[in-house]
């Protein structure tokens, strides 16, 4: 499958587009589809799978897949992924048939309910066994959604992670920074929902449109895979005789992207440019540049394509995914804080940048440092983002006898706190 | 009875306890111990006086303990002094000979010490040591004595060990509040040194490594001369309060602990093991892993020798130690303590022996007595020098290296 994929990169003449199926899970997810369906997905199949006989009725998808037994009498999982899971794995060959013929499955689902965190790390599954990619599309939820939402859609962002070639998530807490005070709550799912359309259309164009310089649909997973925390994702537009500056002064300001910090902490950015037919190289150039500058530690992955109906727009297209929150050079004992707790999305109150996670209290400067720099994306350079002062670790390590003497510094490092606390040796 | 002048006084005022040696010079000049007076130490944190009402309560005790052993009025005592804000470095002093002969006389080398020690220390610090390493004349190294030689220019070395005159004060107002008087303030880890290493060590290169209840004291001997010293406000007190926090016990059962169950390696053995640990009715209290508590000690101790590792590197002196490293302070009681050193270290380490000594066999055998019976040995040596050469009232301080060498 993927050869045939990579080999219809090569060829000149743009061979037959990979066959893409479009799959909503859960009710969010078959709403998403629905936003997804009146645009552009020219060739894409859709089909929306739920357990909610009513979400599914009022969809617009060409196939529409309940997954039903008759303890659910028609009335959804509860919210209870267990139970989704369970009905899903009863239902594995009926997902496998309906992913049957796809080159590349994208699975659209809201985490958090019971079918959307349930169904789709088994709908990935059986789209792989059918053949397929597989690109999962899905939200978190928001922090007020509360904690148990908040587990499950980690479960279930785990579970996905685990099968799919590629995840993109988009916690809705980060649409608070989209959104006023005034905003209906209907507005800002459509907003979240908007976004995660966007990213769709984002990666269909990647994988569609004639390419001047084509990002491989392997590209894309593997930037995706093995990066255990939320990618972020953010795409602009601009028009005028300026259009390539525009363009990545609108990408640096996206509140998505932390004010280009996200840039500056990713380790890994993918870059698609979108342009009418007269897309020049120097603005491809140019628009690389900039943000080749922003992001100066990230692997870059860029593409360039032509899509006429963007006329004298040009539209950048990022995705960027951060490393997971704990370096491999961390002792043990902050390692066994598990990725999964820091990628929990923050509460309403945590501030954007609450996410850089403050490096074990057990490390030397220097290496506190060496952490710092790797997220903070190296000095903090003009109209970059800068360096964030780390938070205090939160166990307060009494000093014991010493704890009114004038402390024993050696470079940096308290020496009247235990050795063993310092250099994280586990008693255990 | 005794003639004062032969008794010579040292008096420690450490972390964990207050010890006053005393010491007997003898016609032949052998040194003689005589008197031991020692006093738990409950006002001094880090090698610093913390709480004068209880320092100078125990110092009191010690003194008095060790009059009424030695039989003799101490009135003057060598005041050991430590703390973090000992630094030691090597300075070069340099004079040109300018008469007419170019013979360097002694007046050259009175000069070329005293531009030696002219150094730039900040206002509030004070020299405790200026010892004299070696001298050049017209860039020849490894002269020991310039006198009568020719050359036009004169240099020396000399290693300043230097310290916060508020500081040091305090601990000699102290003893001086308890009608005695300090002869002279000496640097502990001087002291130890003098007490554990023969000449023939210093020669070979050594270093002397004194652990004590709040800091970790050291020098470094090089062809016969102090070359580099160094004060780690870390010791014996830190591996309690560690234990105390890690086993979650009260500081004085860790204190306990420490010193019935403590070890510098975790063996193989000890796994799994554990203590139960009783209250005065012999109930049990609490459990304690026997793994832990060294593994938290050996970590403690570990960094301690991997510091003063770090120190010597930086400065150079690694491959110059060729006769190995000499323990002593308290800590060095702590089984097992030498093969860790030598694991950190990677050279031979000892427990310090107290040499050319006699007297009280039972304190000299303890590694805890070593610094003050240096201090005693610091002493002799002071007084020697001044019945030896009576007219010689300056530069008693630059002089002090010849007398170290003599020792």
């Amino acid at each position: 499958m993927k050869t045939k994929f990579q080999a219809s990169a090569t060829v000149l003449e743009p061979a037959k587009a990979p066959a893409v199926k479009i799959f909503g899970v859960g009710s969010a997810g078959v709403a998403m589809l629905d936003t997804l369906n009146g645009g552009d997905f020219a060739g894409a199949g859709f089909v929306a799978v739920n357990t909610d006989a009513s979400s599914l009725a009022a969809s617009s998808a060409t196939i529409k897949i309940q997954l039903e037994t008759k303890l659910l009498r028609g009335l959804g999982t509860g919210g209870d992924p267990e139970r989704g899971r369970a009905i899903a794995e009863e239902q594995f060959a009926t997902l496998k048939t309906a992913c049957e013929g796809a080159d590349v499955v994208f699975v659209v689902a809201g985490l958090g309910g019971g079918a959307g965190s349930g169904i789709s790390s088994v709908l990935a599954r059986a789209a792989k066994e059918a053949g397929a990619l597989v690109l999962a599309f899905v939200t978190l939820p928001f922090a007020c959604e509360g904690n148990r939402r908040q587990q499950q859609a980690q479960q279930g962002l785990d579970q996905l992670k685990s099968v799919a070639d590629g995840v993109i998530c988009l916690p809705c807490q980060k649409t608070f920074k989209l959104i006023d005070e005034n905003t209906s709550v209907l507005d800002t799912f459509r907003i979240t929902d908007g976004l995660l359309v966007e990213s769709v259309r984002g990666v269909w164009r990647l994988l569609t449109r004639k390419g001047l310089i084509r990002i491989h649909f392997d590209d894309l997973c593997a930037l995706l895979r093995d990066r255990h925390s939320e990618s972020v994702f953010a795409c602009v537009e601009a028009t005028g005789p300026a259009r390539a500056r525009e363009v990545v002064e609108k990408l640096i300001a996206h509140p998505l992207l932390d004010e280009g910090r996200a840039l500056a902490e990713s380790s890994a950015v993918l870059v698609s440019l979108m342009g009418g037919k007269e897309l020049a190289m120097a603005e491809v150039n140019r628009v690389m540049e900039q943000i080749g500058r922003q992001c100066e530690h990230a692997q870059i992955i860029m593409g360039a394509a032509v899509d006429e109906t963007l006329k004298n727009r040009l539209s950048v297209t990022v995705i960027a995914a951060k490393p997971g929150p704990v370096p491999m050079e961390l002792p043990p004992l902050a390692a066994s804080g598990d990725s999964v707790e820091q990628v929990t999305p923050r509460g309403i109150a945590a501030r954007p940048g609450s996410r850089c996670v403050s490096p074990s209290p057990g490390l030397t400067p220097e290496q506190r440092e060496q952490i710092l720099t790797q997220r903070g994306g190296g000095r903090g350079r003009k109209g970059g983002p800068k360096m964030r002062q780390a938070q205090l670790p939160l166990a307060i390590i009494t000093k014991g006898r010493f704890d009114k003497s004038e402390p024993t510094i050696h470079k940096g490092e308290d020496l009247d706190i235990p050795t063993y606390v310092r250099r994280g040796v586990a008693l255990n | 009875m005794f003639d004062d002048s032969s008794i010579i006084v040292g008096l420690e005022i450490g972390t964990s306890k207050v010890c006053a040696v005393v010491g007997e010079r003898n016609a032949d000049g052998s040194l003689n111990i005589i008197g031991l007076g020692q006093a738990r130490s409950r006002g001094v944190r880090k090698g610093e006086i913390v709480d004068t009402t209880q320092a100078e309560e125990d110092v009191r005790n010690a003194i008095v303990e060790a009059e009424q052993m030695a039989d003799v009025e101490i009135r003057n005592v060598y005041l050991g002094v430590t703390g973090a804000h000992i630094r030691g470095f090597n300075n070069r002093g340099v004079h040109p000979v300018v008469s007419a002969d170019r013979e360097i006389s002694e007046d050259d080398v009175q000069d070329v010490v005293k531009n030696a020690k002219a150094i730039n220390l900040p206002t509030e610090n004070n020299v405790v040591h200026a010892i004299r390493q070696h001298f050049f004349v017209d860039g020849q190294d490894g002269v020991t004595n310039p006198v009568g030689m020719l050359g036009s220019r004169l240099e020396v070395d000399v290693h300043v060990v230097h310290g916060n005159t508020n500081r040091l004060q305090n601990a000699i107002r102290l003893v001086k509040g308890l009608q005695l008087e300090v002869d002279e303030i000496v640097f502990n880890g001087l002291a130890s040194s003098l007490a554990l290493l023969s000449n023939e060590q210093k020669e070979l290169g050594a270093l002397v490594i004194d652990i004590g209840g709040g800091t970790t004291d050291y020098v470094v001997y090089t062809n016969g001369v102090i070359r580099h010293t160094g004060v780690l406000a870390i010791g014996g007190d830190h591996v309690s309060n560690d234990l105390a926090y890690g086993l979650k016990v009260p500081l004085s059962r860790a204190e306990k602990l420490k010193l019935e169950f403590g070890s510098a390696l975790v063996d193989e053995e000890t796994k799994g093991q554990t203590i139960t640990i009783t209250n005065e009715l012999g109930l049990p209290l609490k459990t304690v892993n026997v793994e832990h508590l060294r593994r938290i000690m050996s970590l403690r101790l570990e960094e301690i020798f991997q510091l003063v590792g770090q120190d010597l590197e930086q400065a150079g002196l690694f491959d110059y130690l060729r006769a190995g490293v000499f323990l002593c302070g308290g800590c060095a009681r702590v089984p097992q303590i030498a093969p860790l050193a030598e694991q950190v270290l990677q050279m031979p380490v000892s427990l310090g022996q107290t040499n050319s000594v006699s007297g009280l066999k039972s304190a000299l055998d303890q590694p805890e007595f070593v610094s003050a019976i240096g201090l005693v040995k610091f002493g002799s040596f002071k007084t020697r020098k001044r019945e030896g050469k009576p007219s010689l009232a300056q530069g008693i301080k630059g002089a002090l290296s010849s007398l170290l060498r003599r020792s």
